[in-house]
């Protein structure tokens, strides 16, 4: 009997997710597509009768035969097939390299046919850093397991025992008789037939030769030449562009339309479903003629701002609501909860402090895009998600399609740290092209990226704790408010820690982010620590390695301070020195900054940033200290300066221009520490490198100046609202 | 509709727009040159910057009408018989990119940073580059193929 792999609980994403139907692989198109090249099928029994999709009971399984997840063709070129999808986080060259070594091929021998769903087995997404862990393992297990067939196939071939024979660069050898042959001979002319094994075993992190080094991005050339096609790049013959009228404001209800104007237009088609209203029309100029044609009258209800939100999620929130970031969102609590006791000031300092975070955008610089096809009874789309079948599912519930009819394919794309997980322009493009008969480009403005997609939570944290003068920590507590559970829970040793989310009801739509809740929460949790140090009059180095036990922690926060010089690091004025540290997902990140104060200017900036870290076995270090780099350049942006402005069901701040992220004069100097593992599983690094930098920038600022800065932006270009207002900018 | 011919990347291209579309629509759209991107639409994060007769400009911003007569080159001009150009060859050997959305428009931008001002310091091309949004924060990276794109050219390589 065929095993089924499960998904992992981890891998729910906050979105809720329609009931999965079923992986449908057809084995006719893997045949297309590769030609003369060989299936090679592992297991026992016929695999591709039991990938048509029958008997997974609609729950979210995927194959566990080799040949739905890797094909060796009669040249000896491996493609290997997932659904995990390239956005930058650099998981192409990454997996490519895990296979490559567990092969024992060069990485040039590996292509990932990665995002596209009728081609790969079914996976929930590409988010919580579950590529690496997750996706890695389950590659190399069927790496090896083809590995193993290989050798068995050569022996058999020669008669000898396997064990007798060696394997290298593509090739099985027999020393008895000086002869090799290479994997595509050995598959050729013949359905290779093994019984697959999960004892396959894997080669150790401490004996990679291709995996652990730093391979460059695979197909770099493409993206320095341009040749390389994004989402918004894909061009089909005969192909419409599309444009959708969106309303004025967030829940606006229509009360007039006039499209008679854009009707006039030539070759323009409207195209009107209950509340969708869209054109297209032969040429994309032509389509935002038409749809700024349009008269369209709405009226928007009044609707939370900036000025009231912390105090609406509270008045919101529902305690112990599931929420983001966790499929378990219960409140975290001791079994008996145990409120803080009194301490005695004499021996004790009790604080209690409340910390905010804003709505912020991802804005990735592909805004969403799609090109949908309605042909022979199928549609396909290319589009940018980080969840192709999710978007398929959508697609499939919202054209009433059996899951074999739609097809969902995901050019590595434009970015999307988080947001773009849902396929909003993918169904609207669709809707767009069976109106129009033809295949139908849709791609959003910023504007319509900064409006419609959705937005990383806006939160409140609530922090009591207790210290004793001796720096030991005796009490704990954190709730937060609306923005998520990741990263609540803290790595310091409190005897009886009561850590609680409550989900509220969001006035804007918003899911998930880069880190989740984990950058709220690690700001809040950091700089209190901070101030608990401060309390006692204790370095706030000395008073987290006094509260720290946990030795993949404190490996990182060595190793920040040692290289950053902590020790040596004296604030003063116009110079700020501040740390910070944390764990989730397996990534274990300890941050130091050094801000520079402008007392003219009133003016904070990052001058020099040192990170550590930790992910287990380093699969690429090229790639890991880009995503270490980039995450605290993207850190920079919530933590000093971004905001999404709204009021009365509006965003204020749609543009760049309004909208400040990360620029060249923004990025700090960075050095980056890495730890490297190769005893411990390799863990997912896109995400956790981002939550060190606020709060070490705020504790720095605090050195410095003494204000302590308890909402995020810390120090904007623009005044938020509802907060107090910042004595900095940035 | 109005017929207008362009030079781009060293060739004559017929085109039919509208006088008052935007290059970038007209390169993306109707020549097929999907290598400049957009970004934003409003000339604020460098995604569509191309050259237009050797200056740096974002291509949003630029009318049809007023581009046709100059000599514009994008991101798939640059490479000659199969060779990059030091900056392109810069920013593949320091690995600057991680979606490479950007890159096609930071290319551009350093090449005419380059010929302007061949041995930038750091702050000169920080400033200089500052209108070009790299949002997976490649920047520190991005400086140092610029840097190396510099040291490169000084050493005789093509521009």
């Amino acid at each position: 009997m065929k095993t089924l792999l499960s998904e992992p609980a981890l891998l729910v994403p906050p979105e809720p997710i329609n009931p999965l139907h079923c992986f449908q692989l057809d084995r006719r198109d893997f045949l297309k597509v590769f030609g003369g090249g060989l299936l090679v099928c592992l297991t026992g029994e016929q695999a591709w009768a039991q990938e048509a999709g029958r008997g997974f009971g609609g729950r979210q399984q995927v194959p566990a035969d080799v040949s739905a997840w890797l094909h060796i063709a009669a040249d000896g070129k491996v493609s290997v097939f997932t659904g995990k999808v390239e956005i930058g986080q650099n998981i192409r060259t990454s997996l490519a390299q895990q296979v490559a070594e567990e092969l024992m091929l060069p990485f040039d021998a590996i292509t990932m046919v990665m995002g596209d769903t009728d081609l790969v087995p079914y996976d929930a997404g590409t988010f919580g850093s579950q590529t690496t862990p997750q996706m890695g393992p389950r590659l190399r297990t069927m790496a090896a397991t083809a590995r193993q067939a290989l050798l068995e196939l050569a022996a058999r071939q020669w008669s000898v025992d396997a064990a007798t024979l060696t394997i290298a660069d593509g090739k099985v050898s027999n020393p008895a008789n000086k002869q090799s042959l290479s994997y595509g001979q050995l598959t050729r002319g013949e359905k290779l037939v093994a019984t697959g094994s999960s004892s396959a075993p894997l080669i150790p992190p401490s004996a990679w030769k291709v995996a652990g080094t730093p391979v460059p991005k695979a197909n770099g050339r493409e993206f320095v030449t341009g040749s390389h096609k994004y989402p918004s790049d894909i061009a089909l013959p005969g192909m419409m562009f599309g444009k959708v009228l969106r309303p004025t404001g967030f829940n606006a209800t229509l009360d007039s339309l006039d499209t008679t104007a854009a009707e006039k237009m030539p070759g323009v088609k409207l195209v009107r479903d209950g509340d969708f209203i869209g054109v297209v029309a032969p040429d994309a100029y032509t389509a935002e003629q038409a749809i700024t044609a349009i008269q369209a009258k709405w009226t928007v209800p009044a609707q939370p701002s900036n000025q009231n939100i912390f105090e609406y999620l509270k008045n919101n929130a529902e305690s112990g609501r599931g929420g983001f970031g966790s499929q378990d969102a219960r409140p975290q609590r001791a079994a008996a909860p145990v409120a803080p006791s009194a301490p005695s000031p004499d021996n004790a300092i009790q604080l209690a402090q409340q910390y905010t975070v804003q709505y912020i955008a991802h804005a990735p610089l592909e805004p969403r895009a799609a090109v949908a096809q309605w042909k022979d009874g199928k549609l396909t789309v290319w589009t940018g998600t980080q969840r192709p079948f999710g978007v398929r599912d959508e697609l499939v519930s919202a054209f009433h399609l059996d899951p074999a009819q739609v097809r969902v394919i995901q050019p590595d794309m434009g970015s999307g740290y988080g947001g773009k997980h849902t396929g909003d322009a993918a169904l609207e493009a669709a809707r767009l092209a069976k109106a129009a008969g033809a295949p139908v480009k849709l791609v959003w403005t910023r504007e319509e990226e900064f409006t419609w997609a959705y937005f990383r939570p806006a939160g409140r944290m609530e922090l009591k704790g207790t210290v004793e003068r001796d720096g030991t920590l005796v009490a704990w507590e954190h709730s937060n408010y609306n923005s998520g559970n990741a990263g609540l829970q803290t790595p310091y040793n409190v005897a009886n820690p009561v850590t609680q989310y409550h989900a509220s009801r969001p006035p804007l739509r918003q899911a998930s982010y880069r880190a989740l809740a984990s950058t709220a929460n690690h700001f809040a949790r950091e700089s209190f620590m901070d101030e608990l140090a401060h309390s006692i009059g204790m370095d706030p180095l000395t008073f987290r390695r006094k509260n720290l036990t946990e030795p993949r922690l404190l490996a990182v926060l060595n190793a920040a301070v040692e290289k950053f010089g902590w020790a040596a690091a004296k604030s003063t004025p116009t110079r700020g020195f501040g740390i910070a540290c944390g764990m989730e997902k397996g990534g274990h990140v300890a941050t130091c900054a050094e801000v520079a104060i402008d007392a003219a200017s009133k003016s904070v900036k990052i001058v020099r940033v040192v990170q550590a870290w930790e992910s287990g076995a380093v699969v690429n270090p090229d790639g890991l200290r880009n995503q270490n780099v980039g995450a605290i350049v993207q850190g920079i942006g919530g933590g000093l300066f971004e905001a999404i402005q709204f009021a009365g069901g509006r965003i204020l701040n749609p543009h760049f221009e309004s909208y400040r992220v990360p620029r060249f004069t923004d990025a700090p100097q960075v050095e980056i520490v890495l730890l490297d593992r190769k005893d411990l599983p390799s863990a997912g690094a896109g995400e956790i490198g981002i939550v060190g930098i606020a709060p070490a920038v705020g504790n720095a600022i605090f050195a410095a100046t003494g204000a302590r800065l308890r909402d995020m932006p810390m120090a904007p270009t623009t005044p938020v609202s509802g907060i107090t207002p910042s004595p900095l900018n940035s | 509709m109005s017929d207008f011919v362009l030079n781009v990347n060293g060739a004559k291209r017929r085109v039919s727009a509208r006088a008052d579309e935007t290059l970038l629509s007209v390169l993306r759209n109707r020549l097929d040159l999907t290598g400049t991107k957009y970004g934003c639409g409003e000339g604020e994060c460098g995604a569509c910057t191309v050259l237009m007769d050797g200056q740096a400009v974002h291509s949003c911003q630029i009318l049809v009408a007023d581009a046709a007569g100059a000599k514009i080159t994008t991101i798939e001009g640059l490479e000659q018989s199969g060779k990059l150009t030091p900056v392109q060859q810069a920013f593949l050997d320091v690995g600057a990119m991680q979606c490479g959305y950007c890159t096609a428009g930071m290319v551009m931008r350093a090449t005419a940073l380059l010929h302007e001002l061949p041995n930038p310091s750091e702050a000169q091309i920080r400033t200089r580059m500052n209108g070009n949004i790299c949002r997976c924060g490649t920047y520190p990276r991005i400086v140092d193929a610029v840097r190396q794109a510099a040291h490169s050219l000084a050493k005789g390589g093509a521009r």
